[in-house]
């Protein structure tokens, strides 16, 4: 049997974790593309060019990152701040975990639970996780592969996601620089960006304030 | 579906916590685990029950919840003397086995490393939880000291209740020895609390064969502790009653009648089993395998897990004797099952037997359905209710079947 490819879907009704289908996930100093371990070097480049390349790329920060737990958390959060403006793309939170009721606003929101719906409305063609719970962006991630044709990242700070298109692990800020020098260093070779215009959502607390 | 793992030059995490090196309030250093198991010390000749009391008492066990009825295994009193001497943080007694699973939830939930036993029918009265843990990506350890789960009942060891666990989502581990049972506690801890799998563990031997009866067993020393748990590094909230899993326990959520409940609610099962999955590599690291083999190159192979191993490798001695050649696959985890690995050291095999100490025969069903060519499985010599299973009996079984 050839080894299963993590790649963007939609793959199937109810398609099954890639650790079901025999992808490991890497070890430290390593990544994944598409299930295939790879020295985390060679995965800088690959999602810079991703990013670059995509029409709607967008960050997904969680509340690992969203909130200010510690320093490190606060560290982080202007570290993806600048991968942003790096590219440029959007910032669409995953602020929290809960099922929302009726339905969430797919614009400025992303739920573990229906990721897909987010996806779907922005046309989000290349997406990265950052700071969401392993087991929660394990779903999302799955999820997201099922039914749309997102091709996904996550930049973990555990032990990565086999569930991603590419995944790197034991996220740091710095692991957040080297993608944003990754991204830059690819510009200055005259990689342009391919990104439609877009206006970024803010919000605080309460919602969308602009 | 499993793949190769290559480890070897590779750095693995076991433990990185940053206690390690510092002292417990018991004045025990915080240890990597395969340091401890490198430091073991002289053998002691003790019974499985008391090895169990010396595992909890090294694994920096914070709470753990018993619920001991006669018959039972003195392992849950022991961990109370454990308690009392200030090994545990907390210690009681739940109102029933249903209860204590319950309880051990809500401990693991606060971020509390919890340690349990069980047995027999008060396993089946705790079921739902088991389940519910693993959904719940609590990496609680339960002891399960196997017997009879039928009327009318055993304090023998008979591993029918193995079968009800294999579908909950657990890790499912099956010791053979007092020193597999020792050494399964504390790798136990250390794979189940990875990020990456986080997942109950159902760590299981025969009881009385191991529990009641006296073995002789290599210990960490006893002022050397697994590092604690870390609840920061669990994939999902610790304490979050907002979320799924926990809401969906009390919370509709899950039967709204929409795709999308449902799509979640498969997806999250699904993830379970990958986390499962994906204790193989960190169990590799730790334990050396997932299984053990002796000349798997001959052309009768015995496999089992528990103390069927040992039955089955005194009849291989028996055997020897005669000239009949048998090699042995001694499987350690039951979830994850070793499919690669049996695939591999069957493969040469003719003849497959599969001694077990169940009506059930679930461990030759699983191995069935695995290999090819599946009729070189003979499903048996089979035991149960208690019943020992001597090695002659094997012997006789295996030359019976071959015709010799």
């Amino acid at each position: 049997m050839s080894q299963y490819k993590v790649q963007p879907g939609p793959e199937a009704f109810l398609p099954p974790s890639a650790a079901s289908m025999g992808i490991v996930l890497p070890d430290p100093g390593e990544a994944h593309i598409e299930g295939r371990i790879v020295p985390e070097e060679e995965a800088y480049e690959e999602a810079a060019r991703k990013l670059l390349g995509a029409k709607v790329p967008t960050i997904f920060p969680g509340p690992l990152v969203l909130w200010k737990w510690n320093d490190k958390a606060a560290q982080k959060a202007t570290a993806i701040r600048k991968l942003a403006n790096s590219i440029p793309c959007r910032l669409i939170p995953m602020a929290d975990y809960r099922p929302k009721y009726p339905k969430i606003d797919p614009e400025v929101e992303i739920n573990p639970n229906h990721p897909n719906l987010t996806i779907w409305h922005n046309k989000i063609d290349v997406c990265i996780f950052v700071g969401v719970h392993c087991h929660q962006a394990n779903l999302a991630l799955k999820i997201i592969r099922g039914g749309t044709d997102c091709y996904t990242m996550a930049m973990c700070a555990q032990a990565g996601h086999e569930d991603a298109c590419l995944s790197f692990r034991d996220a740091s800020v710095e692991k957040i620089e080297r993608l944003t020098a990754a991204v830059l260093k690819l510009k200055s070779e005259g990689v342009e960006s391919q990104a439609d215009e877009f206006t970024q959502i803010k919000l605080n607390r309460q919602g969308r304030i602009a | 579906m499993n793949k190769e793992v290559d480890l070897k030059g590779k750095k693995v995490k076991l433990s990185q916590h940053v206690k390690i090196g510092e002292k417990n309030k018991m004045n025990q250093t915080y240890t990597d685990v395969s340091d401890m198991f490198a430091a073991k010390g002289a053998p002691s000749f003790l019974t499985g029950s008391e090895i169990i009391r010396d595992a909890v008492k090294v694994a920096s066990v914070d709470i753990s919840v018993a619920y001991p009825i006669t018959p039972q295994s003195e392992a849950a009193a022991l961990i109370g003397e454990l308690f009392a001497e200030g090994y545990l943080l907390d210690y009681f007694r739940g109102e029933s086995e249903f209860a204590v699973m319950g309880q051990c939830a809500g401990a693991a939930f606060g971020g509390a490393r919890v340690f349990t036993t069980t047995a027999g029918p008060g396993t089946l009265r705790a079921m739902e939880n088991f389940p519910m843990w693993a959904g719940s990506r609590l990496p609680i350890q339960v002891v399960v000291t196997c017997r009879g789960v039928n009327s009318p009942l055993s304090i023998q060891p008979d591993t029918l209740e193995m079968a009800y666990l294999l579908e909950t989502g657990m890790l499912v581990w099956h010791a053979e020895t007092a020193q597999d049972l020792y050494d399964f506690i504390l790798a136990g801890f250390m794979v189940s609390e990875q990020p990456d799998v986080h997942l109950p563990l159902a760590n299981c031997c025969d009881g009385f064969f191991v529990t009641h009866t006296k073995d002789t067993v290599n210990k960490a020393p006893e002022d050397l502790c697994l590092p604690p748990y870390d609840p920061y590094k669990s994939p999902v909230p610790c304490m979050d009653m907002e979320c799924p899993p926990v809401r969906m326990m009390r919370d509709p959520f899950i039967m709204k009648s929409n795709y999308i409940s449902y799509a979640t609610h498969a997806s999250w099962q699904q993830e379970v089993k990958a986390a499962v999955e994906r204790s193989r590599k960190h169990t590799i690291a730790i334990l050396g395998g997932l299984i053990e083999t002796e000349n798997v190159d001959r052309e009768i192979l015995i496999v089992s897990s528990g103390t069927a191993v040992s039955q089955g490798r005194e009849a291989i001695r028996l055997l020897e004797a005669e000239g009949i050649k048998v090699g042995l696959v001694k499987i350690k985890t039951i979830r994850p099952f070793p499919y690669e690995e049996i695939l591999e050291a069957t493969a040469n095999a003719k003849h497959i037997f599969v001694p077990e100490f169940n009506m059930a025969g679930w461990m030759a069903r699983e191995i069935k359905a695995l290999i090819p060519n599946n009729e070189r499985v003979y499903e048996g010599p089979r035991v149960a209710g208690g019943m020992t299973m001597p090695s002659e009996v094997i012997a006789e079984e295996i030359k019976k079947h071959l015709g010799l």
